[in-house]
C-alpha cells in the first residue's frame, strides 16, 4: 500500500526564506556569522539540494527551517506559517540517523505520530505501511543496534514519511553510509519519488558531495563559506534516471567544481581561501602527512605538477570538502596555486615533492613562518622571550579575539602539529605552554 | 560527582545454580508467591512503624534469633522508602538544574558541598526535628533514620541524572524536538531512557552506602533520649552492649543474606534489563544476565495480568491539549545578564546569611580555642584517612591488577568485591573492640582500620574493572618489547588503571571520612574504647547532646572533606580525563 494523498499541484512556494542572516557565538567580539543575505524557495514537486563544504552553513539553514533554530535576522515561512512552529508540515532525516536505541523500529517509526497524539491502532496501522513502503518489513521488532547503516537510515526515511509532512528535509542522509549502500538508498528513494509514491510535495537536502547533488536534485543551490550564503543556483535538467558516466552529467559536475573553488573577485589571491587575516585566519586542521602525500601525487606521472581538482578528488577518493582544505592549505603555503579546476604545484612544491626529510622539514620551515602569520607570531614571541616559552592560553586569547572558541582551539591544533613537524617551535600539552626546546 | 560504573556487572553469583529450565508455569508459579510474600512483609512492616513511641520503648529490643527476620524486613523496608523518596527528589531536583540555568546555579554547588557532608552527624538535629514533627509517635523516629538514609542515598543520584540530561546526544534532541513531542512524552522517551543505565548503577551504590548508615541511624541517642527502632541496627547496638558475640554474628550473616536477596532479585534483574538504554549503536558484547529476570520473562499467566496495563494506560484519553509552549523570545543580553547577575547575588546573600547564622549559633557558647581544637582533631583523621587509603592502596593495586588481568579470577572475585562494598563494616567493628580490649592494644592506631574496612573494597572492585579492560594491543605490546617488572608497573599497568584507581579512592575516602564518627568511639560490653580524632569528637557531642560542638565538628569535617577533593581528587581527575584516556 501507499501512504499518497493526491499532492495538490499548486505553484505557491512551500518554504519562503528571506534575507536570513544567522550569527553564533556569545558576547560582543567573537561572533560567527554562518549565514548571511540567503534567500531561498522552495516550489511543490521538485528536489532542491543545499551544495557547499562544511561550515558554510547548509545545515544551518536547514535546522532554522525545520524549526529548530531561530535566525537571528529574516523570516522563515513554511507553506505560510513562521518557521519556529514545530506543528508544520516538516520533517527531518538525520546524517547520523537519530535513532532511539531503546525503542524497537516501529517504536521509532511511532514516534511522530505519538507526539501528534495519533490514537495508537491508526498509530500501528501508519507506521507498518510506512515501513512497508520502505522495504523494512519484517524488522518491526528489531533495535536500531541490530540494523546495518542503510537500514537504520531506512527507519529514519520511515520515522519522517510516517507524519506525512509536506516538506521533507535531508541532511546529508547518506554520507555516514558506504558508498554501495548509500548509492542503493539513492535510488530506492528516487523511485519512489518518481513513482509518487511517498506523501510528500518537495524535498530538500544538504549534502556537500557533488555528484549525489547532480543525481537527485532538480535545483542545485551552491553555498560558499564566511559568512555562508548562496553563490549560485543551477538547474538540472537532466532526464532521471541520470547516468553518472553520460558527458552532460560529467560537464555538470566539473562546473560545480569550478565553482565551489571559484574564489570572489575582490579577495586578494594569495590569502584568499581561509577566512580572516593575519594571525586572525581561522586554519584547517591538515596533517603533514596529507599535505606531503599530495605534494607527491601531483608531481608524478600522469599530472606531472597540474592537475584538474575533479580528477584528482576521485583518483584520491576524497569528497569535494575533503579535497580542497588540503589544496588550500598548500596554496597558503606557496607550495600550490588553484586556477579554476586546476591545481599546480609551485617550484617550492616540486622541490618538496622529491627532497629528502631535513630538507623537507627545512623548506617547510621557511613557507610555515613565511605564510602563515599565527606561527610566525609565535615563534617571534618565543625568540623575544628570555625563557623562550610561552602559555598557550596566550595566543588563544588572542585567537579568540577574531574567532570562536572552537575555531580558536582547531587554528591553534593546526599551527602545532605543522610547528612541530617543522621544528619551529615545541608545544607541551600537559603544562599547555610553547617553548623553543628542542627534546633532542 | 556520580559514580561511573566501572564495568557491567559481572555475571551474579547464584545465577549459575538457578539457571535451570524452567517450566513457564512454575516460573509464574514461582513469582507469584515472591510477589505475594513481599506485599505480606510491607504491610506488617507499615503496620508496625505507626505505633506510638511508648510501645516502643515498653517492648526493648530483644536478642531472640526468631525476631531477627522479622528486624530484617524492617530494616530493609527503611532503605527502599528511602530509595523511593531519592528516586523523587533525583527527578525533580536534577531536572530543575538542567533545564533552568538559576536553578543550576544554587542546586549543582549545593549538591556538591551536600554529598561532602558527613551525614552521619547530622542525625542528632533530623531526630530532633522529626520527633518534634510527630510527637509521641514511632514515625517521628522512623521518618528520621529514612532521613538518614535518603542523605547519604540522594546527592550521587541526582547528579547522575543531571549529568545524563546534560549529555543528551544532540541529535536525538534534535530528532525530539523537530516531531514536536510534548515535554511529558520527551521525559519517558528521551530524557529517562537515556539516563537510565548510569542511574541504576549510582542507586546500586547509594543502596550499597546506606546500609551503613541505616545500621547507624536504627540505634541512636542523643542526649538523654534513647531511641532503638525495631531493626538490624538496633539488635546490633544491642548485642555490642551486651557483648554479644553470638547474636552480632548472627547479624553479620543476615545482613549477607538480606543483600544478596535484594541484589538477585531485584537489582541484577534491573540491571539486565537497563542494558538495553545504554547509548550504543552496537549490540553488547557480554550483556548482563539475571536468572530472576529470565525467570520474569518466561512467565505465561502474570504478563496477561499485567502486561495489558501499559496498553490500558495507551488507551486512555489523551491529556486535554495545552497551548503549545513557544520557546520565549531571547532577552536582551545585556538585560539576560544583568538577571543573573541579580540572581547571583541573591544566592550570595543568602549563603553569607547562612554563614552568620551558624557562627551566631555555633559562637554562643564556643570561643576560638575550641575552634583550633576541632581543627587539630581534623588534622589527627586526616591523617588516619591518607595513611588508610595509602596502605589500602600498596595492598589492593597489585592484587586487584592480578586478579583483573585474569578473567576466570574476574568472574568469581568482582562479584565478590562489590557485596564487601555493599556489606556495612560497622556491623564487624564490635567484634574488633572486642580483640583490642582483649590484647591492651592502643585504640588510637588500632581503631583506625575500621574506618577503611568497609570502603577499601571501592579501591580493589574498581582496579579489578580497570585492569581487566586494559587493551589487549597494549598488553602484547609489552610482553614482546620485554616490559618486565617495574618498568610494566610504571608504562603499562598503573598508568592504564590510573582513572579506575581515582574513582575507587575517592570513593574509600569520602566513606571513610564518614566511618570515622562510628569506628572512633566503639562499646563493646559496657567498655568504651575511643581514638582522639574529629570522627569521636563529633560522637560524643552527639551523644552529650552537645549541639553546637555538633555543628561546629561537622563544619570542620566538611570543610576537610570539601579541601581533600578539591586539592587532591579533583586534579587527579583532571589529570586522568586528559593525559591517560585509553582511546
Amino acid at each position: 500500500m501507499t501512504l499518497t494523498e493526491t499532492p495538490t499541484r499548486d505553484d505557491v512556494n512551500l518554504v519562503e526564506v528571506r534575507k536570513v542572516r544567522h550569527v553564533y557565538g556569545k558576547g560582543a567580539g567573537a561572533n560567527l556569522v554562518v549565514l548571511d543575505q540567503v534567500d531561498l524557495s522552495l516550489k511543490s514537486n521538485e528536489i532542491v539540494g543545499l551544495l557547499g563544504r562544511s561550515g558554510s552553513g547548509k545545515s544551518t539553514l536547514l535546522r532554522a527551517i525545520s524549526g529548530l533554530i531561530r535566525p537571528t535576522e529574516g523570516t522563515v515561512m513554511v507553506r505560510d506559517a513562521p518557521g519556529d512552529d514545530t506543528a508544520h508540515g516538516v520533517a527531518m532525516v538525520f546524517q547520523s540517523f537519530a535513532l532511539f536505541p531503546w525503542l524497537t523500529v516501529l517504536q521509532n517509526v511511532e514516534l511522530g505520530l505519538e507526539a501528534q497524539g495519533v490514537a495508537a491502532d491508526e498509530r500501528r496501522k501508519r507506521a507498518i505501511a510506512a515501513i512497508d513502503l520502505i522495504g523494512l518489513d519484517g524488522f518491526e521488532t528489531a533495535y536500531p543496534k541490530e540494523l546495518s547503516g542503510g537500514m537504520r537510515q531506512r527507519v529514519g526515511l520511515a520515522r519522517a514519511l510516517v507524519v506525512q509532512p509536506a516538506i521533507l528535509l535531508m541532511d546529508e542522509p547518506f554520507s555516514a553510509l558506504d558508498v554501495l549502500t548509500a548509492e542503493t538508498l539513492r535510488t530506492d528513494l528516487l523511485d519512489l519519488w518518481c513513482e509518487g509514491r511517498m506523501p510528500i510535495r518537495s524535498i530538500l537536502m544538504v549534502t556537500h558531495n557533488i555528484e549525489e547533488a547532480v543525481l537527485m536534485c532538480d535545483r542545485i543551490l551552491v553555498f560558499a563559506s564566511n559568512p555562508g550564503h548562496i553563490i549560485a543556483e543551477i538547474k538540472v535538467d537532466l532526464p532521471q534516471p541520470r547516468k553518472r558516466l553520460d558527458p552532460a552529467f560529467r560537464a555538470l559536475v566539473d562546473d560545480i567544481y569550478a565553482r565551489m573553488t571559484a574564489r570572489p573577485v575582490a579577495q586578494p589571491v594569495r590569502d584568499g581561501a581561509f577566512p580572516g587575516m593575519g594571525i586572525g585566519m581561522v586554519l584547517p586542521h591538515i596533517s603533514t602527512n596529507t599535505l606531503a602525500g599530495m605534494m607527491e601525487s601531483l608531481s608524478q606521472p600522469p599530472h606531472d605538477g597540474k592537475a584538474e581538482l575533479p580528477t584528482l578528488a576521485s583518483e584520491l577518493q576524497l569528497e569535494a570538502d575533503e579535497l580542497l582544505p588540503i589544496a588550500e592549505t598548500l596554496q597558503l603555503m606557496r607550495f600550490a596555486e588553484i586556477e579554476g579546476r586546476m591545481i599546480r604545484l609551485t617550484t617550492a612544491g616540486k622541490r618538496y615533492a622529491v627532497a629528502e626529510v631535513d630538507a623537507r622539514k627545512q623548506l617547510f620551515a621557511q613557507h610555515l613562518l613565511t605564510y602563515v602569520p599565527l606561527a610566525a607570531h609565535i615563534r617571534r614571541v618565543l625568540d623575544d622571550r628570555t625563557s623562550h616559552q610561552a602559555p598557550a592560553r596566550r595566543f588563544r586569547d588572542e585567537l579568540e579575539d577574531f574567532m570562536s572558541e572552537d575555531y580558536a582551539e582547531k587554528t591553534l591544533n593546526a599551527v602545532v602539529s605543522w610547528g612541530r613537524y617543522a621544528e619551529v617551535f615545541a608545544y607541551r600539552e600537559d603544562v599547555d605552554v610553547f617553548s623553543l626546546d628542542d627534546p633532542g | 560527582m556520580a559514580f561511573q560504573s566501572p564495568e557491567r556487572m559481572s555475571p551474579a553469583l547464584l545465577a549459575r545454580f538457578a539457571r535451570r529450565r524452567l517450566a513457564p508455569n512454575r516460573a509464574d508459579l514461582m513469582t507469584l508467591f515472591l510477589i505475594a510474600g513481599l506485599a505480606v512483609l510491607i504491610a506488617h512492616g507499615a503496620q508496625q512503624m505507626g505505633r506510638p513511641l511508648s510501645q516502643l520503648s515498653a517492648a526493648p529490643i530483644s536478642l531472640d534469633i526468631a525476631r531477627l527476620p522479622g528486624y530484617a524486613v524492617l530494616t530493609t523496608l527503611r532503605m527502599f522508602v528511602a530509595l523511593a523518596f531519592s528516586l523523587l527528589f533525583t527527578f525533580v531536583v536534577a531536572t530543575l538544574a538542567a533545564k533552568s540555568r538559576k536553578a543550576e546555579l544554587v542546586i549543582i554547588p549545593a549538591l556538591d558541598i551536600l554529598q561532602s557532608v558527613p551525614v552521619l552527624g547530622f542525625l542528632t538535629f533530623t531526630v530532633t526535628f522529626f520527633m518534634g514533627l510527630v510527637p509521641g509517635q514511632e514515625l517521628g523516629v522512623e521518618a528520621a533514620a529514612i532521613f538518614a538514609i535518603f542523605t547519604a542515598q540522594a546527592w550521587n543520584m541526582a547528579f547522575s541524572f543531571y549529568q545524563s540530561l546534560k549529555t543528551l546526544p544532540g541529535d536525538l534532541d534534535e530528532a525530539a524536538r523537530q516531531f514536536g513531542l510534548s515535554p511529558w512524552k520527551r521525559f519517558w522517551r528521551l530524557e529517562l531512557p537515556f539516563a537510565t543505565p548510569a542511574l541504576v548503577w549510582n542507586t546500586m551504590m547509594s543502596m550499597s552506602g546506606s546500609w551503613f548508615f541505616v545500621v547507624a541511624s536504627e540505634a541512636i541517642t542523643v542526649g538523654k533520649t534513647t531511641v532503638a527502632l525495631p531493626g538490624i541496627g538496633s539488635w546490633l547496638a544491642a548485642a555490642t552492649d551486651r557483648g554479644d558475640t553470638r547474636a552480632v554474628v548472627w547479624a553479620v550473616a543476615t545482613m549477607a543474606v538480606v543483600i544478596i536477596l535484594y541484589d538477585q532479585l531485584l537489582f541484577r534483574p534491573i540491571v539486565t534489563w537497563a542494558d538495553k538504554f545504554r547509548f550504543e549503536q552496537t549490540a553488547s558484547q557480554d550483556p548482563p544476565t539475571s536468572w530472576f529476570y529470565d525467570l520474569l520473562m518466561r512467565m505465561r499467566l502474570l504478563p496477561r495480568l499485567f502486561g495489558s496495563v501499559p496498553r490500558t494506560l495507551d488507551q486512555l484519553p489523551p491529556l486535554p491539549k495545552l497551548p503549545r509552549i513557544r520557546p520565549p523570545k531571547p532577552l536582551n543580553p545585556l538585560l539576560a545578564q544583568a538577571l543573573d547577575w541579580l540572581w547571583l547575588a541573591a544566592v550570595i546573600l543568602g549563603a553569607i546569611g547562612g554563614a552568620w547564622l551558624v557562627v551566631r549559633y555555633v559562637g554562643e557558647t564556643l570561643r576560638w580555642p575550641d575552634v583550633m581544637r576541632a581543627f587539630g582533631y581534623g588534622v589527627l583523621t586526616l591523617i588516619r584517612v591518607l595513611v588508610l587509603i595509602a596502605i589500602a592502596s600498596v595492598i589492593w593495586v597489585p592484587i586487584g591488577v592480578w586478579i583483573g588481568l585474569r578473567p576466570v579470577w574476574t568472574e568469581r572475585v568482582q562479584p565478590v568485591a562489590q557485596f564487601l562494598a555493599a556489606f556495612p563494616a560497622n556491623v564487624l567493628f564490635p567484634i574488633a573492640v572486642g580483640a583490642i580490649v582483649a590484647l591492651r592494644l592502643s585504640p588510637d592506631i588500632w581503631l583506625s582500620p575500621l574506618m577503611i574496612l568497609g570502603t577499601q573494597w571501592y579501591i580493589l572492585f574498581n582496579v579489578i574493572a580497570g585492569a581487566s579492560v586494559l587493551p589487549t594491543d597494549l598488553k602484547e605490546a609489552a610482553s614482546i618489547f620485554h616490559v618486565r617488572r617495574w618498568q610494566w608497573w610504571r608504562d603499562v599497568a598503573l598508568p592504564g588503571i590510573f582513572p579506575y584507581y581515582v574513582t575507587g579512592a575517592l570513593t574509600a575516602s569520602g566513606g571513610s571520612w564518614n566511618a570515622s564518627i562510628v569506628a572512633e568511639v566503639v562499646n563493646w560490653n559496657h567498655t568504651k574504647v575511643e581514638a582522639a580524632g574529629l570522627g569521636s569528637y563529633i560522637a560524643d557531642a552527639t551523644s552529650n547532646g552537645d549541639y553546637p560542638r555538633v555543628a561546629l565538628g561537622i563544619a570542620v569535617m566538611s570543610f576537610f572533606i570539601i579541601l581533600i577533593n578539591r586539592s587532591l581528587w579533583r586534579p587527579l581527575y583532571g589529570f586522568a580525563a586528559r593525559r591517560l584516556r585509553l582511546d
